[in-house]
């Protein structure tokens, strides 16, 4: 019975990938499920790095307020649900008719994934020697570009392997996007060629896409090693 | 050491300012530095002239370091002025990055950039300040030929030429870099990573390091604290082959001996206070204070 089965969901792998009608659906799937990555990883980058420095300035009245601010955005955006933040977003914030919800969601990951982020590249700065600060000071460089030369470029080292790690949990997570409406990545791909009047199976496309998954997650590592490589280069030498 | 308007800084600037004495090259007055109850600097005033070779000696704890580091306000004071050349560091109108131009410091850590090369090291701050002077000029030239446009020919401003460039600049401060390492006999250490140095190696370079900014004087927290007794002495004999070319210098030291041979003042510090200063020979060899007897006759 169980080669049966291996029998005909291997012809209907082979079946999702030669058929147009479906294997047009995957590399739809594919490419919003990267479109909506990609654009909320940088959008969480971006807002990461914007908050971590705002962070890491010292307490003096120009930045109680900013500090105050990022402080709450942190703290929300950890303590709430990613799906629960993508329906107030997609429900309540963009219930525009017609406001396409893959910008909303690259919106809610992006400002989600930004939140784990600066914490990581927070951490990454301050785990550099307070003498590093203080040698570039003392030359009279100013906090700016000792900060930009001189920490960030040792941080970023030490923070490359979290924000891989955060990364990797965003494209995982943008599955959850079609909770919020129709949005054609690549798990309601899997669920719409399952139906009962396409395909009349889960499992062969539910293991195609968790393979193509898996190939994205594996390549960012892949890069992700590279990248760290690199940066350590001053290590070894 | 962040120069941001909090409260803390701005009541230094509220404390009476004494005149200034031109003759000398820092004037700390009424220097007060505390971290929350406790009192780390107790009113201290105190001139360094040109050339003066400074010793600060005492036992752990005493606020030689913090003295130090308030010389060039890597710690801001609690109270009290610190003058460089006529300048009021503790003021924030001073713009304290041009000041600390003129002042090397050496730490225990050495704390050389571990991101960057030796030669880096060295010329990252030369070439950086070198070229933000080239854009200064380059702004000023460009601003008096936009004066020259609305002027008749007769009264046209001078428009001084560029004497440097970028490529000049960093050309020079890497020239002048390799000069001052093969000086120590690391020339061939040029293109390392500080990583692979050793600790005497390393604190060589951070010497050479504050050195290329031409200082007017040397800060030393504690050189050779950090370092294994048999390097000590590389460091030491660099320190001393500066003190005899003139360099003005203040050292926070344990190594008696060497504060002996090279200081022509030593301060003897404890509990915040400078207990008691003179030359070599008076605090070593006919000490009055009863502290600074007991320090000796621990450490020697």
């Amino acid at each position: 019975m169980y080669t049966q089965i291996a029998a005909n969901t291997f012809e209907q792998i082979i079946t999702i990938f030669s058929k147009p009608e479906y294997s047009n659906y995957l590399w739809l799937g594919l490419g919003t499920t990267l479109y909506i990555s990609v654009c909320a990883a940088l959008l969480g980058i971006l807002l990461g790095t914007l908050v971590a420095m705002i962070k890491i300035q010292p307490d003096s009245k120009v930045w109680v307020a900013p500090k105050f601010i990022c402080g709450i955005y942190t703290t929300v955006i950890r303590g709430t649900p990613m799906a629960l933040q993508l329906f107030i977003m997609a429900f309540v914030i963009f219930a525009i008719r017609g406001f396409p919800l893959e910008i909303t969601a690259i919106l809610a990951f992006g400002i989600n994934s930004g939140a784990y982020v600066s914490e990581n590249i927070r951490a990454g700065i301050l785990s550099i020697d307070k003498g590093q600060t203080e040698a570039g000071r003392a030359l009279g460089l100013s906090s700016g570009y000792t900060l930009f030369r001189i920490i960030i470029p040792q941080g970023m080292k030490n923070v490359i392997p979290a924000i891989g790690n955060e990364l990797i949990a965003l494209i995982k997570e943008t599955s959850i996007v079609s909770m919020a409406g129709t949005v054609f990545d690549l798990t309601y791909v899997a669920k719409v060629m399952g139906a009962p009047n396409e395909l009349a199976t889960y499992l062969a496309p539910m293991l195609v896409v968790a393979v193509f998954y898996l190939i994205i997650v594996y390549a960012l590592t892949l890069v992700i090693k590279l990248i760290e490589r690199r940066l350590r280069k001053s290590e070894k030498k | 050491m962040k120069r941001n308007k909090d409260e803390k800084f701005l009541k230094t600037e509220k404390t009476p300012v004494e005149p200034f004495d031109p003759s000398a090259l820092i004037e700390v007055q009424h220097l007060t530095k505390s971290f929350g109850e406790l009192k780390v600097l107790d009113d201290i005033s105190e001139k360094i002239f040109h050339g003066e070779k400074i010793a600060v000696i005492g036992p752990s704890g005493s606020g030689k370091s913090t003295f130090l580091r308030c010389l060039n306000v890597l710690e801001d004071p609690t109270d009290g002025h610190v003058f460089f050349e006529g300048n009021n560091l503790c003021n924030l109108k001073v713009d304290i990055n041009v000041q600390r131009r003129r002042m090397g410091m050496v730490f225990q850590q050495f704390n050389l950039f571990n991101n960057m090369t030796v030669l880096k090291n060295i010329t990252l701050a030369p070439i950086h300040v070198g070229l933000l002077e080239l854009k200064k000029s380059k702004r000023k030239i460009f601003a008096l030929k936009l004066k020259n446009l609305f002027k008749s020919k007769a009264n046209k401003l001078p428009v001084p030429t560029l004497q440097t460039s970028a490529k000049k600049i960093k050309q020079d401060a890497e020239a002048n870099a390799m000069r001052l390492l093969n000086r120590i006999g690391l020339a061939d250490k040029a293109n390392v990573y500080p990583s692979t140095l050793s600790g005497g190696q390393k604190q060589r370079i951070a010497i050479v390091r504050a050195l290329a900014m031409n200082p007017k004087v040397m800060l030393f927290d504690e050189p050779t604290s950090a370092l294994d007794p048999e390097m000590v002495g590389e460091v030491l004999s660099l320190i001393k082959e500066l003190a005899d070319e003139g360099m003005t210098m203040v050292i926070v030291t344990h190594e008696m001996a060497f504060a002996r041979e090279v200081a022509t003042r030593v301060l003897f510090m404890d509990g915040g206070k400078i207990q008691e200063q003179g030359t070599p020979e008076q605090i070593f060899g006919s000490p009055t204070n009863a502290r600074l007897k007991e320090f000796l006759s621990k450490v020697l």
